[in-house]
């Protein structure tokens, strides 16, 4: 949390000898309060006082990372508790299992499956972004090689297991991936502070309740550690939301530094369902990092999307570049349409034209990203603003037709749009999805 | 080590509102949050939410073989409809939907509209919601001899919006019935049908608030962030907001393709009968966390999600 002029002025030297521009100290300190200047510019600030103002300004919650280069995943650092005050920060990285128990041939099938889970929706890419080995084994060896494994599908690691010499083993093998281990009770504290300092990797602190962790990570932290991630290890599941959000709580409004990091919440048990709910929580109600045991992607499509949901920016729909498009290969006779830069409206669209397999024309017009309904009522999208787009785009020179097919929600806009543009409006089907159907029977037919 | 103390108390609080009456055979209390979701103990938090569960007046019409075919024979028959949805899928509510009366999807009139009511009635002892058909002229026409035929049973009814709010007002005054207030994801339109309504001598104690729903993929986040503000200005003393909250997460959720989509039709998805019901399950559990108190839902499997999801935190009932 910033400090104020007053409590940045009892930190520094009070002698008013002006080296730093200004004409008194208080008057210093005021200007850096409103952060006008820096304090560079006094030389005679002691070590002490720049500390104390580093401290003040670092993040509520730190910034986590772990995995190397593609693979690397960030988490932490958020700000606020509901995502309308501002946004949420960082994607809760979604991992999936990989346990050390496996047959040799069925643990790298599942690594292989795991490697190649990804979606795309809406332009955007949601991977999964971590693979947490299981030392379900209790063997070192097997944990090391497990772990190479999950290193293999260039996928961020992490190494969940609470015996040190699995520890040690594994890091052994993937300490250059920079893994984050997980991790350290208040029973094996000391050794596993040690061993992930020694290896330059984050470190999840186990404990059952609030309290307990805050004291963990304190110990940590005096051993060395500030790359910390929370694990809040209880059956019940209230005390685990509860839990979760009293942090958020802590760490944002009342700035409790042992509680400022991000949080590990494992989703990976019961079916692929009841994983996936809970998951779905979490990821809303503060879980940086969440792990679930499922890899069915009919599972993991909807968790990944509830994430890209809750973590849209609100102040800012999704977007594609405005300008024209060609699906296919487009060409002078293609019939061409318009709609808009909301990355929903776009892509359905886009993906429905593409199912018709009818190469096209798909001129995208900015609508500040909102969809045909919301930008029309919202009077960004008129004749006006079409007709520009289509100026833009050069349209004239690209179709040899004048036929301009617009979506169905908007037809009462025909009439202004021909006398704007002098071009055929042809009023096309409200859902996208009877596109193909138009295509094939309306447009077909035009010639 | 001892935590700092969180200022968690907050001067307003979320209406207790209970459905049924009449004949009958339980009621369901909804609402009464005094703080954020998980920002107390269960208590503080109000009623566990409920499920209703969607039963149209006429059958569906545009259906996924994987949503239909989960209630076999039934479609047709909305008391046998509604007495599966019950008895065998555990719906807290049953949600009669009046789809059948819209001039687009079969025009049908009153007499059929309280036929239904009446036999809905009879076959399942749950409190009931009876929900227009969303035509303006024709619920005005037809939903208040639905309210008659359902008077004394203290449905909740709707919706009404700041366009269309007279008829329905006054016929659930007259027959004691609970309203479901409706606004295009907008807290200042929604706080507008509120005053509206509560102008006509409706009390705020027996509306419920209706933002619109947007499923997972499509607009979620919008009716998930303003249900949160709606609630957080509750709280914060905003009687105009203290209203329980429902969604309609199935219609809205078998209306996405990724819902509907068989797994030949999108192989990269993966089986279509175990995504389509968990695309319905994760729209109501992620709204869930924005406060919401009833979810309206369709697929058995997807219910079954969800009561287990709320189970696991509230106990079972
Ligand atoms: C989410 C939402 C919002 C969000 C904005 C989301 C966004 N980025 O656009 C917010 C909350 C900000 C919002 C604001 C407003 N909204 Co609004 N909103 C919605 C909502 C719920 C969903 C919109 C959506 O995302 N649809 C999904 C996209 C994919 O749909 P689409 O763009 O129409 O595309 C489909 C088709 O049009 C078609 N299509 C698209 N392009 C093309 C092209 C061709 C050639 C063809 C053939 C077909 C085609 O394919 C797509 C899939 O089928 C709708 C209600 C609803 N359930 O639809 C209301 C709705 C669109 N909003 C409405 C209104 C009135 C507004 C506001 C003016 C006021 C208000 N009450 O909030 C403001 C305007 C803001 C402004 N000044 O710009 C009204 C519009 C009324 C009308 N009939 O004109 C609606 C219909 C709600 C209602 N029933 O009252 N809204
Ligand atoms: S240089 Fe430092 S000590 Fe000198 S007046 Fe400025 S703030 Fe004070």
């Amino acid at each position: 949390m910033a400090l104020s002029g007053l409590e940045i002025f009892k930190l520094l030297p009070k002698t008013n000898c002006k080296k730093c521009g200004q004409p008194t100290c208080l008057a210093f300190a005021m200007a850096l309060a409103q952060k006008k200047v820096s304090l560079e510019q006094c030389p005679d600030a002691s070590p002490q006082a720049r500390e104390a103002l580093a401290a003040a300004a670092a993040p509520p919650m730190r910034l986590v990372s772990f995995g190397l280069g593609d693979a690397a995943a960030k988490t932490g650092q958020e700000t606020v508790l509901f995502r309308h005050d501002e946004k949420f920060h960082s994607p809760t990285v979604v991992a999936a299992t990989l346990p050390d128990d496996l047959p040799a041939a069925a643990a790298a099938a599942r690594a292989k499956a795991i490697q190649a889970l990804a979606f795309e929706r809406v332009g955007q890419k949601m991977p999964v972004q971590a693979v947490a080995v299981l030392n379900r084994s209790g063997d070192a060896g097997r944990f090391a090689a497990t772990a190479q494994l999950a290193k293999d599908t260039c996928k961020a690691v992490i190494l969940v297991t609470q015996s040190p010499d699995a520890a040690k083993a594994a890091l052994a093998h993937v300490k250059d991936a920079k893994p984050l281990l997980c991790g350290a009770t208040d029973a094996n504290a000391a050794a596993m502070a040690a061993i992930a300092k020694d290896a330059k990797c984050p470190l999840v602190a186990i404990a059952p309740d609030a309290e307990a962790l805050a004291a963990l990570t304190e110990k940590l932290k005096a051993a060395g550690c500030e790359d910390l991630v929370l694990c809040l290890e209880t059956l019940d599941r209230w005390a685990e939301m509860r839990g979760l959000t009293l942090m958020r709580q802590l760490a944002l409004k009342k700035n409790f530094r042992p509680l400022g990091y991000p949080v590990i919440a494992f989703a990976a048990d019961g079916t692929p369902e009841a994983q996936v709910a809970r998951a779905s929580a979490l990821i809303a109600k503060y879980a940086g990092i969440v792990v679930v045991d499922t890899i069915e992607p009919w599972a993991l499509l909807p968790l990944l999307t509830v994430r890209q949901n809750i973590y849209t920016d609100p102040q800012k729909p999704v977007q594609v570049e405005p300008k024209l498009y060609a699906v296919g290969e487009a060409g002078a006779d293609s019939p061409l349409m318009f709609t808009t830069n909301f990355s929903l409206t776009y892509y359905t669209v886009e993906g429905d034209v593409e199912a018709s397999r009818v190469p096209s024309w798909i001129l995208c017009v900015d609508t500040e990203g909102t969809s045909v309904l919301t930008a029309y009522s919202g009077d960004k999208l008129n004749e006006k603003i079409v007709a520009k787009a289509m100026k833009t785009a050069n349209v004239e020179t690209v179709v040899k037709h004048r036929k301009l097919i617009i979506p169905g929600y908007v037809a009462v806009m025909s009439g202004k749009l021909e006398e704007e543009t002098g071009w055929e409006i042809l009023v096309g089907p409200r859902e996208s999805s009877i596109i193909p159907r138009y295509l094939k029977e309306v447009w077909a037919g035009q010639k | 080590m001892p935590l700092p103390a969180i200022q968690e108390s907050y001067s307003g609080r979320v209406n207790e509102l209970t459905i049924g009456g009449g004949a009958r055979k339980k009621t369901v209390t909804v609402g009464g949050a005094k703080t954020i979701p998980y920002g107390g103990d269960r208590a503080a938090t109000g009623r566990r939410p409920v499920i209703a569960i969607d039963v149209l007046d006429s059958p569906p019409q545009d259906w996924p073989a994987v949503l239909a075919d989960a209630y076999g024979g039934v479609l047709a028959d909305p008391a046998a409809w509604a007495k599966k949805a019950v008895d065998e899928f555990g719906g807290d509510l049953v949600c009669l939907k009046f789809d059948g009366l819209h001039p687009d999807k079969g025009n049908l009139g009153a007499d059929h509209a309280v036929a239904v009511t009446q036999k809905v009635i009879g076959a399942v002892g749950v409190p009931l919601i009876l929900w227009g058909s969303g035509n303006d002229e024709k619920d005005n026409a037809v939903m208040p001899k639905v309210s008659q035929a359902a008077k004394g049973e203290r449905v909740l009814l709707g919706t009404v919006t700041q366009d269309n709010y007279k008829s329905l007002t006054a016929t659930a005054l007259a027959d004691q019935h609970l309203l479901i207030a409706q606004a295009p994801l907008d807290i200042n339109i929604a706080k507008q049908v509120n005053i509206l309504v509560s102008d006509m001598g409706f009390p705020l104690e027996s509306l419920v608030m209706f933002q619109t729903t947007g499923t997972l993929g499509y607009g979620m986040e919008y009716a998930y962030s303003i249900q949160e503000r709606e609630r957080l200005a509750a709280l914060g003393g905003d009687r105009l907001m203290a209203l329980p909250v429902i969604c309609d997460v199935g219609y809205e959720s078998w209306r996405a393709k990724e819902a509907k989509a068989s797994a030949s039709e999108a192989p990269q998805w993966g089986d279509g009968a175990k995504r389509g019901p968990l695309w319905e399950a994760t729209t109501a559990v992620a709204l869930l966390q924005s406060g919401v108190d009833i979810v309206r839902m369709r697929h058995p499997a997807a219910v079954a999600i969800v009561r287990e999801y709320i189970n696991s935190l509230w106990g079972s009932d």
